[in-house]
């Protein structure tokens, strides 16, 4: 890679059902964000919708993975996994709509957030899915961001 | 608002033994047990008052750069939750009050909430 000072790739494995390791994907990718030179907003952005995929994963796949690409101009953000694939993905995407056991809502997750949060903090957001296959969800932060404000 | 006076107002107690805890200042605060909704819906310096006394609270709070989480109705964390926080540099603190006491008090003092247009705006972007 020439002449690129953020260039950092990462992949971490994530396991379903390992409740007590949730987040530690998204921290160690805010840890790499936090040694570079970005904006805390980006970085708040980044971790969040992270952190709700990687939540997603331990709350309904088997396994998956979190994989990151950055560089100077953005960070790139992968997350898939070997689950159960969404069979409505509009309906999935409505706040507020979730499959979640009463169990993982004990937890403090399974509110219907997690998909529309990680659209709403992300600059780029790609949902694929193939029901009994497992979902992908592909993040963009553009570093030097060019977002509209919306009142 | 420091956590020194929030210790006062709301009669908790801090689990840590950093010193500098106390001088740490929140601008608003959110009172939740659904760590979605935190994700969701707050903003950076947040104090979050919650009864979800679990290393999720903790991440969730790293994770969306909340400065401190009061555990209400006498919720004490366990050793774990302790721990990460520790680590995460976070301080705990506990009180018996309820939820809507602990937010009472706090919002009587000038604290105040995540906005509603923050909300508001959140829901439209």
């Amino acid at each position: 890679m020439p002449e690129n000072d953020n260039f950092e790739t990462g992949l971490f494995f994530l396991t379903g059902g390992d409740f007590d390791r949730a987040g530690e994907a998204s921290s160690e990718l805010r840890k790499v964000l936090l040694s570079k030179d970005i904006s805390l907003d980006i970085i708040r952005r980044a971790s969040i919708a992270a952190f709700e995929a990687e939540i997603n994963v331990i709350v309904y796949a088997t396994a998956g993975m979190l994989r990151f690409t950055l560089d100077d101009k953005c960070l790139h953000v992968v997350v898939e996994d070997m689950g159960p694939g969404i069979e409505d993905i509009n309906l999935a995407m409505q706040e507020g709509y979730s499959t979640a056991s009463e169990e993982v809502r004990a937890m403090g997750w399974g509110a219907g957030m997690g998909l529309p949060n990680m659209k709403k903090n992300a600059d780029e957001f790609l949902l694929l899915s193939d029901v009994g296959i497992g979902t992908t969800v592909e993040l963009v932060f553009y570093l030097k961001p060019k977002r509209i404000k919306t009142l | 608002m420091t956590i020194r006076s929030i210790l006062d107002i709301i009669d908790a107690v801090l689990l840590s033994d950093k010193e500098r805890h106390l001088d740490i200042e929140v601008t608003v605060a959110c009172g939740a047990d659904l760590m979605s909704d935190v994700l969701a819906y707050s903003e950076s310096g947040l104090l979050l008052l919650t009864g979800l006394n679990k290393p999720q609270t903790v991440r969730t709070a790293e994770l969306s750069d909340i400065k401190a989480i009061a555990f209400v109705r006498g919720k004490v964390p366990d050793t774990a939750t302790i721990k990460l926080a520790d680590e995460k540099d976070i301080p705990l603190l506990v009180t018996g009050l309820s939820m809507f006491e602990a937010c009472g008090r706090l919002y009587q003092h000038g604290l105040r909430g995540v906005s509603t247009l923050c909300i508001l705006n959140a829901r439209k972007r």
